[in-house]
């Protein structure tokens, strides 16, 4: 712990990653194994989870109470909102969204998700791949996600058998193929005693594979930002203070997209007014190269109008703009979506209305395959909809870029987020 | 890796967009300041946020009569320094006014009277936004929070059914009486703080530093001595070096035994520390669930 030294700990790599799988599964007791092997447990935690009047040892310890939390949730017996939690190792800081298994609280599974840079599920060695195993990878590889780590868990009550994680490998090979995944790796593991999660299981010789804590620190870093599409987002128009004029002030925002310098030819959109970055900067000072996800001001050579919302993006590698367009939805309310109903949408740092024009089909998430002539969907549906938006947005295809593609859904009248789009 | 930030740089950037998002989205926000040391984080960060334009809101600090001078002379000078505007609302008022009940006792606290002051002065000034610097690493109710925050009419927090929060897109809509907190720093950890405090060379409270106090020693734990405690029998004062992990009112703050005298030293001397950082907060060890009770019902 003492050789945490100042200049080590900046140079730490951030990863974001999202723990899912079905209820029951371990994910409690894996992420908090993960969280006790790698140190990351304070005294009074530990203290609050052992057993009174029994010894203290390993045995005695509740992991998964380290992760388990709101009273609301204990007395219902099951997780309901996401929780963050925080660990660190030599050359990487995590931040673990520990996601609800319940399908009831998928929105929560969704919100976790949606921010990850790779995702672990759970498998639970004794049933297998499940519905929640099929809903919750299809959800993360529509949220492009490209890495998936599998943990099938509770190896110690199937004799920790190399068959049947063969046979659960094979299985859900065969589901995973219809995805577009780059990348999935599958650990054998047992949380509830710490097999290959930090330390090697002599249980399982037959696993020549990482142990999850090393595949962690090993994981290539997404690399999924986009940095060939200039997009920036004008979120904020700098005034001049004193006399609360914007000429030549710049705008405000982070980079969504693509690498920024002074003397690259932009276009200011949806109005299409072309002009020249004079500088970037920051509280800091002068910025050569703005990226992803860098916050920072740009300043042009001409005095031209910009408002937030507004996007900023190169000349010659232009987004759509357009009206209507279709996406990818995540239905998250019981109030059911249907067509022609009327949302407010929130893409970027732009608001307006839009009406949904069609819903073309749903998708069975155990088949991947779509249900057409649906008239309506329902809450943790998933479906592709034509949306028609009041005023034209700024937009590129969520496939290629996560900030400028996606959209949320917003009812008018309880004014929560109902829908997740992502822009197809 | 050439374009790549490191794990500091990119909770700042997180951190600077919620702001700017907190400031087009609400009319009247406010930043909730308690001269603790990430209140200090937060407004450096919201200074980088709207730069070269001044600070676009108003502080709120909660003055419960049983501050630390030293806190209410930190958060007076940072206000000239970053040219402010201050709103102080005081628990005392509230109990004057009936609107809140003293605590009696040994472990008389003004801790939740707060919610009352701070909900009555929400109300009061039509603030549709408190902008706090809680982080989701103190405590287990707080690791489920969001960056935007619904609160209903009476100040309530519903940890049943919390909106979705997708990407980086924030939903601040709300009917009027409704309100929103907004935790830019929700991701970043007590050890990022304290390290980008060292990084940005930030000002922080005197309290943080190992200094000379009037102490006793209760439950194990070592606390301030004032005017506002009643000693029990076998209690004593006695003058110790210590100083202050985190810290509220001066009756419900332990302190530490500890020589560290710079954020350097502070950083080192938690490197080797197992304690959790509110574990020395009395507010927080009445139950196991305390922070998400007085969470429901407005606290911060």
């Amino acid at each position: 712990m003492a050789a945490k030294t100042t200049d080590n700990y900046l140079g730490r790599e951030l990863l974001r990653f999202a723990a899912v799988g079905s209820v029951d599964d371990g994910k409690s007791t894996l992420i908090g194994r993960l969280l006790y092997d790698s140190g990351s447990v304070y005294e009074e935690q530990l203290e609050a989870i052992s057993s009174p009047g029994e010894t203290p040892g390993d045995d005695q310890i509740n992991l998964s109470l380290l992760t388990d939390s709101l009273r609301a949730e204990r007395e219902q017996g099951i997780t309901i909102d996401v929780a963050y939690r925080y660990f660190l190792t030599a050359k990487r800081k995590f931040i673990i969204a520990d996601t609800p298994g319940h399908i009831q609280y998928t929105r929560n599974m969704i919100t976790g998700a949606s921010n990850a840079d790779f995702v672990l599920i759970l498998i639970d060695a004794r049933k297998g791949v499940v519905e929640q195993t099929h809903r919750h990878t299809y959800i993360s590889s529509l949220l492009g996600i490209k890495h998936l780590v599998v943990c099938v868990n509770k190896m110690d009550l199937v004799d920790y058998r190399e068959d049947i994680f063969e046979l659960i490998k094979s299985n859900f090979n065969n589901f995973l193929f219809k995805l577009d995944y780059t990348d999935v790796l599958f650990i054998p593991v047992c949380a509830l005693y710490g097999d290959n999660v930090v330390r090697r299981s002599g249980k399982m010789p037959w696993y020549k594979g990482l142990t999850l804590l090393n595949l962690l620190e090993t994981i290539p870093l997404s690399g999924d930002e986009n940095l060939n599409d200039q997009r920036f987002p004008v979120q904020h128009v700098v005034q001049d203070t004193e006399t609360g004029h914007t000429s030549n002030m710049g705008c405000a925002g982070t980079v969504a997209g693509g690498i920024f310098k002074p003397g690259d030819h932009v276009v200011i959109l949806p109005a299409q007014l072309h002009t020249t970055i004079m500088s970037i900067d920051s509280f800091d000072g002068p910025v050569e190269q703005a990226f992803p996800p860098m916050s920072v001001r740009i300043i042009f050579t001409d005095d031209v109008e910009i408002c937030r919302g507004d996007m900023i993006a190169g000349e010659d590698n232009l987004p759509f703009i357009s009206r209507d367009f279709d996406v990818m939805l995540c239905w998250l309310n019981s109030k059911k979506l249907l067509p022609d109903n009327k949302y407010i949408i929130k893409h970027t740092t732009c608001e307006t209305q839009c009406y949904v024009k069609e819903i073309r089909y749903k998708v069975d998430v155990n088949t991947l395959s779509p249900i057409a002539g649906i008239t309506e969907a329902g809450q943790n549906d998933i479906a592709r909809v034509a949306l028609s938006a009041t005023q034209p947005l700024v937009f590129d295809k969520f496939q290629n870029n996560r900030i400028t593609g996606s959209i949320i859904l917003i009812d008018e009248l309880t004014n929560e987020t109902v829908g997740a789009g992502m822009i197809i | 890796m050439q374009h790549h930030l490191n794990h500091i740089k990119l909770l700042e950037s997180e951190s600077v967009y919620v702001i700017r998002e907190a400031a087009a989205q609400f009319i009247n926000a406010v930043v909730l300041f308690s001269g603790g040391k990430d209140s200090v984080v937060l407004l450096h960060l919201a200074r980088k946020a709207f730069w070269p334009e001044k600070i676009p809101f108003t502080l709120l600090h909660i003055d419960t009569g049983h501050n630390f001078p030293e806190t209410n002379a930190f958060r007076d000078a940072m206000m000239k320094k970053l040219e402010l505007k201050l709103m102080v609302a005081y628990v005392q008022e509230s109990i004057d006014s009936g609107r809140a009940l003293e605590e009696s006792g040994y472990c008389a606290s003004r801790n939740v009277l707060q919610s009352v002051t701070l909900m009555d002065a929400i109300t009061k000034n039509s603030i549709d936004a408190a902008i706090g610097g809680a982080r989701r690493d103190e405590d287990k109710s707080r690791a489920k929070e969001r960056f935007f925050s619904f609160r209903d009419k009476a100040g309530r927090w519903d940890p049943r059914n919390q909106r979705p929060e997708l990407w980086r897109i924030y939903n601040g809509r709300k009917k009027p009486g409704e309100h929103f907190r907004v935790f830019p720093l929700n991701n970043w950890t007590e050890m990022d703080i304290w390290h980008y405090i060292l990084l940005e060379n930030l000002e922080i409270s005197p309290l943080y530093f190992s200094h000379n106090r009037d102490c006793f020693i209760r439950n194990g734990m070592i606390y301030t001595y004032s005017d506002f405690i009643k000693l029990k029998t076998g209690e004593k004062v006695q003058n110790l070096r210590v100083r202050f992990r985190t810290f509220g009112d001066m009756t419900c703050s332990g302190a530490m035994l500890s020589t560290a005298g710079t954020v350097k030293e502070i950083i080192d001397e938690m490197a080797v520390s197992q304690k959790a950082e509110r574990s020395s907060r009395l507010d927080d060890r009445r139950s196991d669930t305390s922070m998400e009770e007085r969470k429901t019902t407005g606290y911060f």
